[in-house]
């Protein structure tokens, strides 16, 4: 039985290597992109070798036996490729893929949006496609960090495996406002980009009024949303006083955190605030208070 | 031959009798392509007419001629006469036209008249009235005006500091990577809109909020549809908003479509535009003394004080008018004349519509700013 399989296989290896001498042209299964690539062929006489891929034909003469070189970078789009090898009495025909490096070379990271409110679950979404040099998409599934860094240095970070090429995340707005820097990591290669959590409507308008010759000097306080977080400056504050049976209002703009406006100073006139939908507190200025 | 002759000379006669005629006793029209000549105008016989002569000389901006024949130049000099229609600083009034007047006869006693002249100025955004009380009187065998000068407020020349705030944006450029993201463009969103059939047309009231922290360049758009969904009109609010909003500003607008019924509209499509733009803070416009007054010309009156120190060139004031339940009634509009110069008043006027008036109970105004030299 021993003798029997031994004789089996010596058969099956040698019916192979009578094979692989007849075969013209031998070429590998898979190619990384950019790698030279040498191609032996076998036979005799001239023949003419075309390469043809995703945007790409190559063609060289050559003599059957000779072996052909493809230079570093030649091949460098990723797919799926066919060489043709054409001799005076026969034509042969191998099919190859080009792959993706696996070490990635640069990411487009889409992170959205670049501005929003603070304290939003899900609020910041992020996708990294990771290409290699040759800008090919790494089908190989590789390990993206993302990371949320915000004002105050609380860090949010989570790592994800690629799928064909994207890996994609989802992260909660921080309840402090601020930049915030989003990073996406994989191998050696950071992308960033600036994510601006904002503060929402003032929580609590409080004004006060002074006196200063014929006018009255309106300040609010330091404006802050319900969550403590500074409104942002240039923030419309509208401030209307009436008189009898006329008003008079300033439009004015938030300047670090504080809207002011001047208005005439008449005894019985009643004051008022507000920015957007929020209302603030009411002043009845009676002569000197 | 000799007929030919008489022809000839007839013609020449006539010619020369026209030419006599018409220099003598030249019309308004030819005076005005001439450029008149104080020698060839006949002296004003009656005061309407030494007031027609003024404002014709001030239509053509003849400067000279026209304080020349003032009753009270003593008063003021020409450089002021001149800038009471001009303005001192570059405004509205610097690019204006006369376009027309009328003299209406007040009081007349002996050797002294009250005329009221409404004047008409054309400009880029629209016509301005401008309204006087002109003293016209007899000098002789002459009618003069003595012209009733609204002299400009004057600055004292100071430093006022002011804390300026603006936004700078930094947009995707040509060389960034697809991934990279643009800046977010501003939310606004449209808090009130309210078609009204008015005057034969279709008139959309609205206001927009910006809801975000940063500046918004905004403009609207409304199509009409009819009921089997085919657009009737699309048209845009104008000048009948404030285009640029500030973080939490709201605006009015309004947006006329005159040829439309209402009874044709089946639905409205909104279309508000907003975009990031790099924006000024600055100036900050103080409205005071808003009265709105009732019939028989209902109009809301105001004074516009620019408590910053940069000069404003052109101010526009938009005023929202709403009835008692709070529903938006007009929306209205009107340019100040004069640059603002800080801490001067200038009034304005909003017309209303005379059958809206009873319907009004309260009213919101809002300014807006053009100063050419904007610190950029």
């Amino acid at each position: 039985m021993k003798i029997l399989l031994t004789l089996w296989l010596g058969l099956a290896v040698s019916i192979s290597q009578a094979s692989a001498q007849t075969r013209a042209l031998t070429l590998p299964r898979t190619v990384p992109a950019g790698a030279a690539l040498s191609v032996p062929t076998n036979g005799t006489g001239e023949g003419v070798l075309y390469i043809v891929g995703p945007m790409e034909v190559l063609k060289r003469t050559l003599q059957l036996g000779d072996t052909v070189v493809f230079h570093q970078g030649e091949l460098h789009n990723a797919g799926h490729y066919t060489a043709f090898l054409e001799a005076p009495s026969s034509r042969e025909i191998v099919d190859f893929d080009v792959v993706a490096q696996a070490e990635p070379a640069s990411i487009s990271f889409l992170a959205k949006p670049s501005r929003l409110a603070v304290n939003l679950p899900d609020g910041i979404s992020g996708v990294a496609y990771l290409f290699d040099t040759f800008h090919n998409l790494i089908l190989q599934s590789a390990q993206v960090s993302f990371h949320l860094s915000e004002t105050e240095g609380a860090i949010q970070t989570h790592l994800v495996a690629s799928r064909n090429g994207v890996a994609w995340v989802q992260m909660a707005s921080a309840p402090k406002a601020g930049i915030a820097q989003f990073l996406a990591t994989a191998g050696g290669v950071t992308e960033k980009r600036i994510v601006q959590q904002v503060p929402g409507d003032p929580c609590l308008i409080k004004m006060t009024a002074r006196r200063a010759g014929d006018q009255l000097v309106l300040e609010t306080e330091p404006l802050r949303d319900c969550r403590g977080n500074p409104v942002a400056d240039g923030t419309m504050v509208t401030f209307t006083e009436t008189y009898q049976d006329s008003e008079c209002t300033v439009d004015a703009p938030l300047k670090h955190g504080i809207a002011r406006a001047l208005v005439p100073a008449y005894s019985g006139s009643v004051i008022s605030v507000a920015s957007g939908v929020v209302m603030g507190n009411e002043i009845r200025w009676q002569a000197g208070r | 031959m000799s007929s030919g002759r008489l022809l000839a000379l007839l013609l020449t006669a006539a010619t020369v009798a026209f030419i006599v005629v018409g220099t003598l006793w030249p019309m308004d029209s030819a005076r005005a392509m001439a450029g008149t000549q104080a020698g060839l105008l006949p002296a004003p016989a009656s005061p309407e007419a030494a007031a027609g002569n003024l404002l014709r000389e001030v239509a053509r901006r003849n400067w000279e001629e026209a304080y020349s024949s003032l009753a009270n130049r003593n008063e003021f000099s020409e450089l002021e006469f001149m800038r009471d229609f001009t303005g001192a600083y570059p405004g509205l009034r610097t690019y204006a036209t006369l376009d027309s007047f009328e003299l209406h006869p007040l009081h007349a006693s002996g050797d002294e008249t009250e005329i009221r002249a409404v004047l008409q100025w054309s400009t880029a955004v629209g016509t301005f009235p401008d309204v006087r009380d002109l003293q016209v009187v007899r000098t002789g065998d002459r009618w003069q005006v003595a012209w009733p000068i609204v002299k400009e407020a004057r600055v004292p020349p100071q430093v006022i500091p002011v804390n300026y705030l603006r936004w700078d944006v930094i947009y995707r450029g040509p060389e960034d990577d697809w991934g990279t993201q643009d800046v977010e463009a501003p939310h606004v969103r449209i808090v009130d809109m309210h078609p009204i059939d008015r005057g034969g047309g279709v008139v959309v009231l609205g206001e927009i909020l910006n809801e975000d922290v940063v500046p918004a360049f905004t403009t609207v758009k409304a199509t009409l549809s009819a009921k089997d969904g085919s657009a009737i009109a699309t048209e845009d609010a104008f000048d009948k908003m404030c285009h640029i909003l500030l973080p939490k500003q709201v605006t009015p607008f309004r947006i006329d479509f005159p040829d439309v019924r209402l009874s044709q509209v089946d639905s409205i499509r909104m279309a508000p535009s907003p975009n990031l733009v790099a924006a000024s803070a600055d100036p900050v416009i103080e409205i005071e003394d808003q009265k709105l007054s009732s019939l028989p010309e209902p109009a809301l009156s105001a004074k516009l004080v620019n408590q910053s120190g940069q000069i404003v060139n052109v101010a526009r004031v938009l005023a929202t008018f709403y009835d008692k339940s709070g529903q938006l009634v007009w929306v209205s509009g009107s340019y100040a004349d004069r640059a603002l110069l800080p801490q001067a008043a200038v009034p304005v006027t909003i017309p209303l519509p005379a059958d809206l008036a009873s319907k009004v109970s309260s009213y919101r105004v809002i300014a807006t700013t053009y100063s050419s030299s904007r610190f950029q």
